[in-house]
């Protein structure tokens, strides 16, 4: 069903059989019929875990949105609320049990939450008259959801404001509580390393939480040799800049939602001949985007420059594949030809889907304000003129451009001088206010609450030794076939990733400065595992690390792990989780102020 | 807080939040006796449509929008028509109350334990402050957010306001909870108070100011600035929120007046180009903009005139340019335009001058269409010659970059235009007349 989970070096399958299995259990729990009220938010996440079919085996009859007022009708057993624990959530679900037609045949009420059960929405529906009506009232654990072979979110949107601004740790529990799942599937992670105030706090959470289980020896043999935990706060840089990778440049301009992106039709409308223009389709055409595709697989990861070249090659490949019917003479030549055609025909259509895809691209990264923009956030990465009032900048808030586009520009020369000097920084604020609305004074102190944008404090900019250090800016990148991670971004290479490549080799202890200018403690813990468990790795096998962003990771970033974990002589390869797949805009985003 | 009591009263009570108790008092009996009367209540309130405005979800990852198609539903209603009557197994389900425990014996720890695993403990046994506080300690130390709420709740209910932040001053974990559940729940009040008990006078101007965004009535949300105006701000944001109140104001009155001149259908401008939205609440340089449009030739002396918003808010130079331009090409007004960048010195010359730059001035012009002859004289304006030549070329001033590759003497470049023109153009023949001169000494 999901094949794609288990080509990479961890069978993720494991973990998405194991909540499957979780789901069914529950269902099975609410005998008979039963409609599912869903919770907007969540139907993407479990959309990769299970599909309508497994719901339909267990007696799922109807879905719908949770929405105010009545249910509507439905000849079930069982109605089941599928929600995040949040209190506005809990309101409609209220009304929704209060309006129900006592007159009608009774149905049972059951709330599955999700990821955890809260106290505060049982008491919220215990204020307002219903916590009785429901019989299960349960948790479902989906923390990590598998995306891919070798990728894990929890697609929780909130995380990097309540970890950063509001020092909320629910997330972070959620993640431990996610790490410790994993361990329960693939074994104790005998490493910790870490780097972060959270990441701190994670460690000790699943520390504290292995001491509580120590009636139940962990007996599996464990998959991961090394767990890095990394803080979003300790890299703010690399989700402003622009990604440069086809997938993130995918995300950049249309947003991928748990692996899926919607595109304008125009591209995708079938070329007949004799077809009107009125002809062409409306809607959104809605891909799905994962390694189970091969040629995504082959291209996602690639600098977009590099793309077009694999595109025309596979045409070749594919056009010179169906000519072979011609030499196709004897019946078992054609037998063998049209046994091979479906594979074909797949193929054609997936090329011909990211042909389209990329020339929507190219349209974006052809045009003149695109190429602007890039110009400037490289400057600002390369440490040119990161302390003055930028033109660019200037003249997008004159023309009103996105205010989210602008706010990432800023921050970004923010965090490449270590902070705006303050007449600078008054600057702007003035011209975003002015032109933006007085009230994203809240937004912009959001910002500077999160330390993506604020005032230089002792006047020292400590960027460059970072950027020098790290060797975070490459001068020669080779995108067609790189060298190093720097292609993602075209000359950058992500700060998060050079952490990890340089804990891999030589180790931090190389880079203790520099560490200590970034914020929050670095770490490094051990968990003993009993000596039949002990690995003893074979000569020229890799390691198999597994790194958490906490707060959010880019796809670009994700490209450059890859880029990693496939050098012959790496050594190491990744495997990521993280608590949201985002981008700047995203992650811009969840930090504005809006009314409650 | 100046606020007038009975604005507090409307505020409290129009808000969707309700204030949080934590009654342990009622058992689940007592409940689902509450449960049956609301209902019971109801029934005869709620009429009997049918409205099935519920969504459906289609099992592709997102829920189907209001505008769905037929088809979305094709899985749902296969799965309807297949489904044959069943007979049921006896319910299965786990009794209610699963989760209750009635000893009441746990210690601190023991009950903290039981809450994470989602069991519900009565809390009301705690009544020392010190029972209470390791009560808390324990959550803490758990770091479960969800068990520290609710201990926090608790601690909320059964104590004293001043006892409750001096020990939570202590308690930065706890305390940050504590912020973030009343930003969720919505307890304002609450939590003013606790940002004035802690000193942290920003934070509790800013979560105050915050409020505003939830009034809709703008007068009312006027008087709620104006309660903000003084707050302990840093001086910058002082001076952004004094603007804010201020020009809410103005808008109030610009609004009213407009509509009242709209509706009244005799001034020229508003027939010609009806508004389009109302000015409230709108940022700053969109107010310049309308005023630019409707009100440009009015006095200094009207609220609505866009020199006095210029001095109230002492806009920029470059931004009132900008704005101004923006609207009056809108407008093409290309008088006003010309005024704009026209500047007398004392003995009566004029001279043209643009604190933008005349680059961008041609821009503008262009993005609201202006005529060939107006963006040429502009064009000319540029200084540097390179942007002069990009820019003619991009917008089509033929004379402007005839005449520039003239005065380069560029016969190569001139040449290379002569196949851009139309051919037979008066484009054309200009270029002919240059190329045939003798009087020019062409470089190349």
């Amino acid at each position: 069903m999901a094949a794609h989970l288990s080509y990479g070096r961890v069978n993720l399958n494991v973990l998405r059989e194991a909540v499957r299995r979780e789901l069914r259990e529950f269902l099975d729990k609410c005998a008979g019929s039963k409609a599912i009220v869903w919770d907007e938010y969540l139907t993407g996440p479990f959309g990769l875990i299970a599909q309508y079919s497994l719901l339909k085996e267990h007696e799922v009859e109807k879905m719908f949105t949770l929405k105010g007022s009545r249910l509507p009708a439905a000849d079930v057993k069982n109605i089941i609320f599928f929600v995040r624990p949040r209190l506005e959530l809990m309101d409609i679900i209220a009304e929704n049990v209060l309006s129900e037609d006592r007159r009608g045949p009774a149905r049972d009420f059951h709330i599955l939450f999700v990821p955890r059960r809260s106290l505060l929405c049982e008491q919220r529906l215990k204020d307002l008259g219903v916590l009785g009506s429901f019989i299960h009232r349960e948790e479902y654990s989906l923390d990590l959801i598998p995306f891919d072979g070798d990728l894990l979110s929890m697609e929780s949107e909130g995380a990097f404001k309540e970890c950063y601004l509001e020092s909320d740790q629910t997330s972070l529990y959620h993640a431990a509580k996610g790490l410790m799942t994993l361990q329960a599937l693939y074994g104790t992670i005998p490493q910790i390393f870490g780097k972060g105030e959270c990441a701190r706090q994670v460690a000790n959470m699943m520390i504290r939480m292995k001491r509580e289980f120590t009636g139940s020896q962990n007996s599996i043999f464990p998959v991961f040799d090394n767990l890095l935990l990394l803080d979003r706060n300790v890299d703010l840089l690399t989700p402003l800049a622009t990604q440069l990778t086809y997938e993130g440049l995918i995300d950049e301009i249309y947003g991928i939602q748990n692996s899926y992106v919607k595109l304008p039709p125009e591209k995708f409308a079938p070329k007949k001949q004799g077809d009107g223009a009125k002809d062409l389709p409306t809607e959104a055409k809605k891909l799905q985007l994962n390694s189970a595709e091969e040629l995504y697989a082959e291209i996602r990861d690639k600098n977009f420059n590099a793309v077009g070249s694999v595109l025309s090659k596979k045409a070749k490949v594919i056009s010179a594949a169906f000519e072979e019917r011609h030499n196709a003479k004897t019946v078992g030549e054609i037998k063998q030809f049209v046994s091979q055609l479906p594979h074909m025909q797949a193929a054609r259509g997936s090329l011909a889907n990211h042909t389209s895809i990329a020339e929507l691209i190219k349209d974006v990264t052809t045009s003149e304000d695109f190429f602007d923009k890039l110009t400037v956030e490289q400057e600002f990465m390369s440490g040119i003129d990161t302390d003055k009032v930028n033109s660019y900048i200037e003249d997008c808030i004159a023309q009103k451009h996105p205010l989210i586009k602008v706010l990432r520009l800023v921050c970004l020369q923010s965090v490449c001088n270590s902070g705006l000097r303050q007449k600078v920084l008054d600057y702007y604020k003035r011209e975003i206010l002015q032109t933006y609305g007085y009230e994203h004074i809240l937004t912009l102190h959001n910002l500077e609450k999160a330390g993506l944008l604020k005032p230089q404090t002792g006047g020292r900019n400590n960027y460059p030794t970072i950027r020098k250090t790290l060797r975070l800016w490459m001068d020669d990148v080779n995108e067609q076939n790189p060298t190093d991670i720097s292609y993602v971004y075209s000359g950058y290479a992500p700060l998060s990733v050079r952490l990890a490549q340089l804990l891999s080799r030589p180790g931090w202890r190389s880079i203790e400065e520099v560490l200590r200018i970034l914020p929050g403690p670095h770490f490094e813990e051990r968990q003993p595992l009993p000596t039949g468990l002990q690995k003893k790795r074979q000569p020229g096998e890799n390691r198999v690390t597994l790194i958490f962003f906490l707060g959010g990771v880019t796809f670009a970033e994700i490209a450059a792990l890859r880029f990693l974990s496939q050098l012959e002589d790496g050594g190491t390869e990744y495997v990521i989780a993280t608590t949201k797949l985002m981008n700047g805009a995203s992650w811009i985003e969840s930090l504005m102020e809006k009314p409650f | 807080m100046n606020r007038t009591k009975g604005d507090e009263e409307e505020y409290w009570n129009s808000s969707k939040f309700k204030a949080f108790t934590f009654d342990d008092e009622d058992d689940e009996l007592s409940q689902l006796k509450e449960s049956k009367r609301a209902v019971n209540s109801l029934r005869d309130f709620v009429d009997d449509d049918d409205d099935d405005d519920l969504e459906r979800v289609s099992w592709s990852g997102e829920p189907v929008g209001r505008r769905t198609r037929p088809g979305s539903f094709q899985s749902l209603s296969d799965a309807l028509s297949d489904t044959p009557a069943k007979s049921y197994a006896p319910e299965l389900g786990r009794p209610k109350g699963e989760y209750r425990d009635y000893s009441n014996d746990w210690s601190p720890s023991d009950t903290v334990r039981r809450l994470r695993k989602g069991k519900v403990c009565s809390l009301e046994r705690f009544r020392s402050l010190q029972d209470k506080l390791q009560l808390l300690e324990e959550a803490v130390s758990m770091h479960d957010g969800n068990v520290i709420t609710a201990v926090l709740i608790f601690l909320k209910k059964t104590l004293s306001k001043e006892i409750l932040f001096r020990e939570l001053e202590v308690r930065q974990v706890a305390l940050r909870h504590l912020i973030h559940f009343l930003k969720e729940i919505g307890d304002q009040k609450l939590l003013l108070d606790l940002f004035r008990f802690l000193d942290r006078t920003e934070e509790l101007a800013l979560s105050h100011y915050r409020e505003h965004l939830n009034i809709q009535d703008p007068d009312k949300r006027k008087e709620f600035l104006k309660t903000c105006i003084g707050l302990p701000f840093s001086a910058e944001d002082s001076a952004h929120i004094q603007d804010h109140y201020t020009l809410l104001e103005r808008q109030i009155i610009i609004e009213a007046n407009d509509r009242h001149l709209e509706s009244a259908g005799q001034t020229e401008i508003f027939r010609k180009h009806p508004r389009k939205a109302s000015i409230l609440n709108m940022p700053l340089v969109t107010t310049l903009f309308y005023s630019c449009f409707y009100h440009y030739t009015e006095a200094e002396g009207t609220f609505s005139s866009p020199v006095n918003l210029k001095k109230t808010f002492k806009i920029p130079d470059k931004q009132y340019v900008l704005t101004a331009l923006a609207a009056r090409a809108k407008l093409r007004a290309w008088h006003d335009v010309d005024a704009l960048f026209t500047t007398k010195n004392w003995l009566g010359y004029t001279k043209k001058r643009a604190p933008i730059g005349f680059h961008r001035v041609v821009e503008i012009l262009h993005k609201n269409s202006a005529p060939v002859q107006i963006l040429q004289e502009y064009v000319n304006l540029v200084e540097d010659v390179d942007t002069k030549l990009n820019l003619a070329t991009k917008f089509k001033c033929h004379d402007v970059v005839i005449d520039t590759y003239r005065d380069l003497k560029d016969r190569q470049q001139l040449l290379a235009y002569r196949s851009k023109v139309d051919k037979g153009s008066a484009e054309e023949e200009k270029i002919d007349a240059i190329l045939n001169s003798s009087q020019i000494r062409w470089k190349n």
